[in-house]
């Protein structure tokens, strides 16, 4: 495993909460109540705290003299290695919740396994986020619960998310050749392995929700490349908009 | 009959004797305790007035979450809209010891019927304004709120306890803000001056008219939702922020603002009253926008919280199955 596998390694963990911490950040003071803003704020200030762990941690590893902002707004769009599933847009409330829960339930498994990584870093940031990462479980999953079985048109709604949003799944357990390294060398985890657990699951959920699980066998992938969908461009352009604009200044 | 109504009399005497009592032994009143009519209603007002001023001033800063210039200001900008929430949320909940619902009030502030502070109806137009924001305009409400924390309605003082610890923080946040552009590039240094030219009048109208303009303040004064008046608190402020911006070595915009020795508080220039009453009376920059922004949170919400109350009425009923089972 060298240096460089590592780096990338922690892109495809850390830009996940990065990017969807920002897609939650969009959403503070529009939520259908005051308690979900809370909550939503809550899981958004979450996932940006974790962010922070991998940055610093990140910045020690790479030879250049980078700090954790450098890492968050100054990298081309290329380099952001978050999935898909997480820069979807924020649609309505049930892609807000659906996109939460399907990205949760992963990432509360990846922060299981991360646990025993042989590095010592990444165990602590696990040990610490999975606690977090256990309530936004349970947020996201009750709210899937409420509107599947709640009222038919939130049934309808919700149902809409999860067929839409079901195709990005897949991608969740795709390995790319830096993380074959870092799983070799015991500091990652082999997400391929994680994969039947989770679809198990997640359609039990839904089934608990009164909801269909989708049977398509077609899914969505590129994010883990850096090949984003059209979304990111924008949310990057709101992003490093300060720091674009105003270059190599303290703030 | 006739000595019915005259019980009732007497007890309502009685009561009101009981309610003025504890109003001048500065005891608390609270929401199970017999009121004045006129006591709840003008609480109502000023609480629900209160709670909106919070939930729409998270839209002024909301606008900047996304855009924050580093991960620390993203973060603690983030924490203090959430605040900003969770005041609402500690107001409604007292105001609705009153016996008003949060929908009716969400409904006065959606048809125009409540007010909230003007000050949200001003746009945020550089990352210089969270500096601005927080250091003049929580700052502002800090002084208009620390004597609440004694006002006479119970669950509305302790509020504001909680509160205002938490405001104090928010206006440190952003003075310090304001201190890291200042500390900054000539660029950032003009962003923040710019910054306090747009809030300075716009934070000195939070007090209100003058004195003699201001209606009900006596009765205000009574029941402790004002100590002291408007002029007075604005003086407090302008004494408080004046050399704070010297600090920052910012230039106040106002060429009439002068430190007298003989009364030792600063003289200022002439406040817009014009502009006061147009954007009080909803024709401010943003009015329109921050409205339609509630409304729509609340209305796009619905189909959210109708699957909620019934997913929450489907589990009652299995519960009651199984009871009954
Ligand atoms: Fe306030
Ligand atoms: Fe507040
Ligand atoms: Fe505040």
């Amino acid at each position: 495993m060298t240096n460089e596998n590592l780096i990338q390694y922690l892109y495809g963990i850390a830009d996940n909460s990065l990017i969807l911490g920002q897609r939650l950040g969009e959403l503070c003071g529009h939520g259908p109540t005051l308690e979900t803003d809370i909550a939503l704020t809550n899981i958004s200030l979450d996932l940006f705290g974790q962010v922070r762990s991998y940055f610093q941690y990140l910045a020690e590893l790479s030879k250049d003299d980078l700090t954790e902002d450098d890492l968050a707004f100054l990298r081309k769009e290329r380099e952001y290695k978050n999935l898909l599933l997480v820069e979807q847009p924020n649609t309505d409330f049930a892609y807000i919740i659906v996109r939460q829960y399907f990205f949760d339930v992963f990432h509360y498994m990846l922060l299981e396994k991360l646990q025993d990584s042989k590095n010592v870093n990444l165990q602590g940031i696990a040990k610490k986020s999975i606690k977090e990462v256990a309530y936004h479980q349970r947020f996201s999953g009750d709210w899937l619960l409420r509107l599947g079985d709640g009222t038919e048109e939130s049934k309808q709604k919700v149902q809409q998310a999860v067929s839409d949003l079901w195709v990005f799944t897949d991608e969740l357990f795709h390995v790319t050749k830096d993380d074959e390294a870092v799983i070799k060398a015991g500091h990652g985890v082999d997400v391929r392995l994680l994969k039947d657990d989770y679809y198990a699951k997640i359609t039990n959920q839904l089934k608990q929700a009164t909801l269909e699980v989708p049977e398509t066998k077609y899914f969505q992938k590129g994010g883990k490349q850096g090949i984003h969908s059209e979304h990111m461009g924008y949310i990057l352009a709101d992003m490093q908009f300060m720091q674009r604009a105003y270059p190599d200044m303290k703030w | 009959m006739e000595n019915q109504e005259k019980m009732n009399k007497e007890k309502l005497k009685s009561m009101e004797a009981i309610f003025e009592a504890k109003i001048a032994n500065d005891e608390k009143i609270e929401p199970k305790d017999w009121m004045p009519e006129k006591y709840r209603k003008t609480h109502i007002r000023q609480i629900s007035q209160h709670a909106h001023s919070e939930i729409v001033g998270m839209l002024p800063e909301g606008n900047w979450i996304t855009r924050a210039p580093s991960l620390r200001r993203k973060v603690a900008l983030l924490a203090k809209v959430q605040d900003e929430a969770g005041h609402g949320l500690y107001l409604y909940s007292a105001c609705e010891t009153l016996g008003i619902s949060r929908e009716e009030m969400y409904d006065q502030l959606h048809s125009g019927k409540a007010k909230y502070s003007s000050i949200f109806n001003y746009p945020t137009l550089t990352w210089a304004d969270m500096g601005a924001i927080g250091w003049l305009v929580d700052g502002a409400a800090i002084i208009n709120q620390v004597p609440l924390c004694n006002t006479s309605f119970g669950p509305y003082a302790r509020a504001m306890v909680r509160v205002c610890k938490e405001e104090s923080f928010h206006q440190r946040q952003g003075y310090e803000i304001m201190m890291t552009l200042c500390n900054g590039t000539q660029e950032q240094k003009d962003m923040a001056q710019d910054a306090l030219n747009r809030w300075w009048w716009p934070s000195l109208m939070m007090f209100g008219p003058t004195d003699d303009e201001s209606t009900h303040t006596e009765q205000s004064m009574k029941w402790k939702l004002k100590r002291k008046t408007n002029d007075e608190l604005r003086q407090q402020f302008i004494d408080q922020t004046v050399p704070q911006a010297d600090i920052l070595g910012l230039t106040v915009p106002d060429l009439d603002l002068r430190f007298n020795n003989d009364t030792g508080h600063y003289d200022f220039g002439k406040i817009d009253w014009d502009e006061f009453w147009q954007v009080v009376k909803g024709h401010g920059r943003c009015n329109k926008e921050r409205i339609s922004a509630r409304k729509n949170a609340w209305d796009n919400g619905k189909w959210v919280r109708d699957a909620a109350v019934a997913y929450a009425e489907k589990q009652s009923d299995k519960e009651e199955v199984k009871k009954a089972v």
